[in-house]
Formats: C-alpha cells, structure tokens, sequence
C-alpha cells in the first residue's frame, strides 16, 4: 500500500449498528478512511448522524460490528480490552466534550497521571505537565481542582492531559461543545497551534467554525461520508469574504 | 454608506478623506473600504439633500478641501436612524431557487449542489477563521464584524445540513 508509511490511521468498511430500546440504529454504516500524518481532519455533520461513534471506534472506546481499523500500519481492532487501555495512552490521546477530568484530583495530577500510568518517570511527568500547562496558559493552576476552573480552563487541563504522553494522534470529540464562543475560540486557537506543530488530529463537530480551523473537512450523515474536502482557504469564485464582511446600507 | 458617513461626522467636522481614515481605524483591514471616490460621491449627495454642509478651505499648496459638519436635518436622520431597529438578514434565496428547481431542470442532482455550496463556504470561513486569529485581536470592532460574518455563514451551513437530512430521505 502506497500510503501505508504516512497513514497515521486507516478504517476501512467500519460498521456499528446500537442495539437499544426500539429500532436498531445504523450509527455507522460503512465507512473508509484514511488520516495521513500531520493531517488536521475534522468530521462534521448533524447530531445523531453517527460521528461521535465513529471517534469511538477509532478510539477504540467502541467496537465495530465489522470492518478494520490501523494505527500506525497496525491492526487494533483486534486488540483486547487490556491491551487497548494501553495503546491509547501511548499512541492516542482524546478530549471530550464534558472533559472528564478526575474531579478529586488537582489539575497536575489529572495531567501526570497518564504518563505515570504509561511508566514515565514522576520527574519526567512532572516536567512534562509543567510544560504543558505553561503552554496552555495554566501556570499557577496546578493545585487548582477541575471544579475551580471555567469550562475553558477545564477543556485546557483535558488538552494538556490527552498530550502529555505525545501521542501521535489527537482524537477531539465536540471539545467546544460545552463552551462560550470565547472558549470555542481558544480551543480552535489550540488546535491550530498544536496541529502548526505536526499534530495529527481529528476533529468531531457540528460547529462549522471549528472545522474550518482543519484542513480537511469530512461531511457525515446519517453514518455515511457524504463529501471529504481539502480546504484551502484560498478565495473561491464568486464574491467570497468581502461580500460576507460587507455592512449594507 | 449615506448614515456611517453622518454617524462619523457627529462628532465634529470633517474632510473626506478623515473620514475615510476614520473608518479604516475603527472597522481595520478585514473591512472592505469604500475608496476615496465613494466617499466623495457620497459627500456630495448628502450636502445636496440637506444633511451636511461643506466649506472650503483654502491650503497654499493644494487645492481647497471641503469640511463637512452636520447640518439639523442630518442631526435628525441620524437619530432616526438609531431609533429604528435593523432588517434581518436575508436567506440567501438564489441558491434556494437553484436547489429548488433542480429536479424540473434534470440539470443538477440536489446533494451534489449542497455539497458544492458547502465547500464554498467551508473555504470562506476558513478564510474568515485565519483572519479572525491574525491581526484583528487587538481591534475589537473589526474582530466583532469576522465574528458576526462567521456566525452568519455557520448558519448558511447549518442550513444546509438540514436540506440534505431532508432531501436524502425518501418522499
């Protein structure tokens, strides 16, 4: 495969059907994919159009029904529950939408605690949230607890978290989902610079303002990828930005 | 461009190309500026309905400039125009029409046109995305108007979204 030695992650033929109450829903119905490295892809789409199962199978939070997942050139959909865990320290890091950070824990536990458990050494762990948090604009918040902070700040310390073991891929589901337009912007702002870095990441979102900070944007309904755009900011025909600035009279 | 031109003046005379410089300040580099042409245009037509006057002014090197100060009237517009409140934006009904007609016409399949325009305005916010993360965070006006434009577009494209749930589903 051509594309084997720059493919960070690779799907192909993704199924997951939810069997609750009622009808069987069809959250992913066939999907391929391919993220190459240093890609900055966001998926976008509807609510309940099946994107946020789609970051779980690729996360390995969920199982597909069928089809098969590569991280690295590496098969995981085969990995078992254990093994999982492991891996996504390692090689993936993820943020949500509701930052599921340790509430009990201060801020620079809830950073180091993944490279401990990935068997980092604590100076190094240490060394590595400071950086981290500095970066993010944290310093000074490292006893705060996770209930202290606004959802911006809470969203950093899940940011710093998720890449405190540098992973090569950022998996980022609704991360603005619960923010003001003000932290929706820093979390755009972030991404930018982490993805300007060499980041690998990808994006799950229904804000279109968010995924126009990617440059590739993926339309998902109704389980299916309904158009994948490279974007290249460069003005398309027609009037474009300045007619959309414009104040009329 | 009539009632900026009065608001601008509201604080005291004028010549033009202050007032051009003026907005340039306020609204920054994102704006698309009217030129000195425009505004001169638009000078002249708001002294001949009554809502500024101009006086010349001699300079020794070059010739007259015109200072504009507001006349009663423009007084008086211009609170008339902070009274009243705003027209909503319109939808953007050419591309409404295009989507709607498409299937009589057998010329254009309806996702390909949604997905088509999606693109499109992907790529313009993007654009407006990188502008409003550049040089406009100091000005806070100009960053507002990059905001409002994306908000604006984000609702075009949540729009969108919307025609292709509906008209991917079966009559």
């Amino acid at each position: 495969m051509s594309d084997a030695p720059t493919a960070v992650l690779r799907a192909e033929g993704l199924v997951k059907t939810h069997h609750g109450e009622g009808a069987p829903a069809h959250a992913v119905r066939g999907v391929d994919l391919c993220v190459r490295q240093g890609e900055f892809v966001a998926v976008t789409g509807p609510s309940g159009a099946g994107k946020s199962t789609l970051l779980h199978l690729l996360g390995g939070l969920q199982r597909p029904d069928s089809g098969s997942i590569w991280l690295d050139g590496e098969r995981t959909d085969t990995y078992s529950e254990a093994r999982w865990a492991v891996e996504r320290r390692r090689r993936i890091g993820i943020v949500f939408q509701f930052f599921n950070l340790v509430s009990n824990l201060s801020v620079a536990d809830n950073v180091e605690l993944p490279a401990l458990l990935a068997g980092v050494p604590a100076r190094r762990a240490r060394a590595e949230r400071a950086e981290l948090l500095a970066e993010l604009g944290l310093a000074g918040k490292e006893r705060s607890m996770p209930g202290e902070l606004s959802g911006g700040e809470q969203q950093r310390v899940a940011l710093a978290r998720a890449l405190v073991n540098r992973p090569p891929l950022l998996l980022a589901d609704e991360p603005a989902g619960s923010l003001d337009s003000r932290g929706t912007r820093e979390v755009m702002r972030l991404l930018s610079r982490f993805h300007q870095r060499g980041q690998t990441i990808l994006l799950v979102t229904h804000d279109a303002r968010l995924a126009s900070a990617a440059d590739r944007v993926i339309s998902f309904f109704d389980g299916r990828i309904a158009d994948d755009v490279e974007l290249d900011g460069a003005p398309s025909p027609g009037a474009g930005v300045p007619a959309v600035l414009e104040l009329r009279d | 461009m009539r009632l900026p031109l009065l608001a601008l003046l509201a604080r005291g005379p004028a010549h033009g190309y202050e007032l051009k410089q003026d907005l340039e300040q306020l609204l920054g580099a994102a704006y698309p500026q009217p030129n000195i042409g425009q505004i001169y245009v638009t000078l002249g037509r708001l002294e001949k309905s009554g809502l500024i006057e101009g006086e010349e002014v001699e300079q020794s090197s070059r010739p007259n400039k015109k200072i504009y100060h507001l006349t009663a009237a423009g007084q008086e517009a211009l609170s008339a125009w902070y009274e009243e409140t705003s027209d909503e934006p319109r939808v953007r009904d050419e591309f409404f029409m295009k989507l709607a007609l498409a299937p009589r016409t057998g010329l254009a399949d309806q996702i390909a046109l949604i997905n088509r325009q999606r693109r499109h305005y992907l790529n313009t916010m993007r654009t407006l995305s990188k502008l409003a993360t550049a040089d406009h965070r100091d000005n806070r006006i100009a960053h507002l108007l990059i905001e409002g434009a994306m908000l604006h577009l984000q609702a075009d494209l949540d729009w969108l979204e919307r025609c292709q749930e509906e008209l991917e589903k079966p009559e």
